[in-house]
């Protein structure tokens, strides 16, 4: 079972469809045990960092997430979800975020020709040739996004070419970050999707 | 560097897609999530729903429509016609819609521009404007009501203002153009690039290959919109972006 946190953000509700599309058992849920028992996380978000932290906080998962994460469940942070994985951010304010990643959430800078958003398709470039390197590099994939992530350069899987190089994968062994909307990306997001139900549901059942 | 966007745009009357579409041999044509599905494979980068249902109520038929698109077609959607409060957003944008397009009522009510940016964000708030070349004037017009009424704003001044006002993204109609397939009027998303810093969908014109290669070579406009050179199969969208990437236009 893939469990969505369920903490009362936008693009949650597509995020399911999605699931159910490509028949991946999936549920929305903010219980603790239900996520603490899933076989994968997806952390989804719309919206802004501080405001998304405090929902979190209101409904105690931020360390159920911490917890989750460490223990080794697969777990996927899309767009504000990702951005939520690292240690601070800076929409409205300084805020901490989950600090699974390492790495902070800035704003895209303001240049001549680059609109913020960053809003549209853009081409996935792979850094590495892992699982999620693999399907996304040359892949044009579907951002909506002001704030992108800064962190090493081990945790970046693929990145998109804007007004600076946007980390659009990000991944620490069972944790993965997507700055991108997988599941507006048509066939390509969706092959992500599944790769990330392989990784939680199949491997784990060949791993039991 | 992102994409120019190709998107086809869907005329939708009371849950059903109103003009005929056969470039796909569909048994039932007139299916919105059939079409759309179709326009998907053929590599749409986004899809644009207009709700022209006549009376109010069946307005609602709109968000089942969007409901069932959504759980099949996994792309940018957006959704326009008939939109009059923020809650006729909130039901669209939980259906499935990824923006909504406002056009009479960002004139006759500004304020609900606002009130959608605050709420859900300028990147879900799209402004339609449906413009016409006044030569005695010089200038272009706004019009309201599907084109029906005119107004005395000015089209470049009317798009600063709904920037201003918190859209994310301005589609932009040009009626002297509309329906004629002599290409799009560059001169005016010339005008309007340059007036704007936000993405801009350009509409109304478009007959032959060559008039998307104009528009994304003369102009700085994110995305063109076309309905009938598509629903008719008279171009189709890989034949497009083919011709595009030779130009050196950027497309996914």
């Amino acid at each position: 079972m893939i469990v969505i946190v369920d903490y009362d953000t936008g693009n949650t509700r597509n995020l399911k469809k999605a699931l159910d599309y490509l028949n991946v058992p999936n549920q929305l849920s903010a219980d603790p045990a239900t996520i603490l028992a899933a076989d994968g996380i997806i952390l989804p978000g719309v919206g802004a960092f501080q405001k998304a932290m405090l929902a979190l906080q209101e409904r105690q998962l931020i360390s159920v997430l911490q917890t989750a994460a460490a223990k080794g469940q697969p777990m996927l942070g899309i767009c504000l979800g990702m951005q939520l994985l690292f240690e601070t951010g800076y929409e409205f304010g300084e805020a901490k975020g989950l600090g699974i990643l390492p790495g902070e959430i800035v704003p895209l800078p303001k240049k001549k020709g680059y609109k913020v958003p960053h809003m549209g398709w853009n081409t996935n470039l792979a850094t590495q040739s892992n699982r999620f390197g693999k399907i996304f590099d040359q892949q044009a994939t579907y951002f909506v996004h002001s704030y992108y992530a800064q962190t090493s350069a081990r945790n970046i899987v693929a990145q998109a070419d804007y007004s600076v190089e946007i980390p659009s994968i990000v991944q620490q062994n069972n944790v993965i970050g997507m700055q991108f909307h997988p599941e507006k990306s048509g066939a390509i997001g969706l092959k992500g999707l599944n790769a990330f139900k392989e990784m939680a549901l199949d491997e784990r059942l060949s791993r039991n | 560097m992102l994409t120019k966007r190709i998107v086809p745009c869907l005329d939708v009357d009371n849950g059903r897609v109103k003009k005929g579409v056969n470039f796909v041999h569909l048994t039932d044509v007139g299916d919105p999530a059939d079409i759309a599905a179709a326009y998907e494979k053929q590599g749409a980068d986004e899809l644009v729903f207009l709700d022209i249902t006549a009376t109010n109520e069946d307005r609602g038929a709109m968000v089942t429509t969007i409901e069932k698109v959504a759980s099949q077609v996994f792309m940018p959607l957006t959704v326009g016609g008939g939109i009059h409060s923020v809650a006729d957003m909130q039901a669209l944008l939980k259906a499935g819609a990824d923006k909504v397009s406002l056009n009479t009522a960002a004139v006759t009510n500004p304020e609900l521009i606002t009130a959608g940016a605050e709420k859900f964000g300028s990147q879900c708030i799209v402004v339609a404007i449906d413009v016409r070349f006044d030569e005695k004037a010089q200038r272009y017009r706004v019009y309201t009501n599907g084109g029906q009424k005119v107004t005395d704003l000015d089209a470049i001044e009317w798009a600063k203002e709904v920037v201003n006002r918190g859209a994310g993204e301005l589609l932009v109609t040009s009626m002297d153009q509309d329906g004629t397939k002599a290409g799009y009027d560059l001169a005016l998303y010339q005008a309007l690039t340059k007036a704007v810093a936000v993405p801009i969908i350009a509409s109304g014109g478009c007959g032959k290959l060559s008039d998307f290669s104009d528009l994304f070579q003369q102009t700085k406009v994110d995305a063109a919109l076309a309905a009938s050179v598509f629903h008719y199969g008279e171009l189709t969208i890989p034949e497009v972006k083919q011709d595009l990437r030779q130009k050196g236009v950027n497309v996914r």
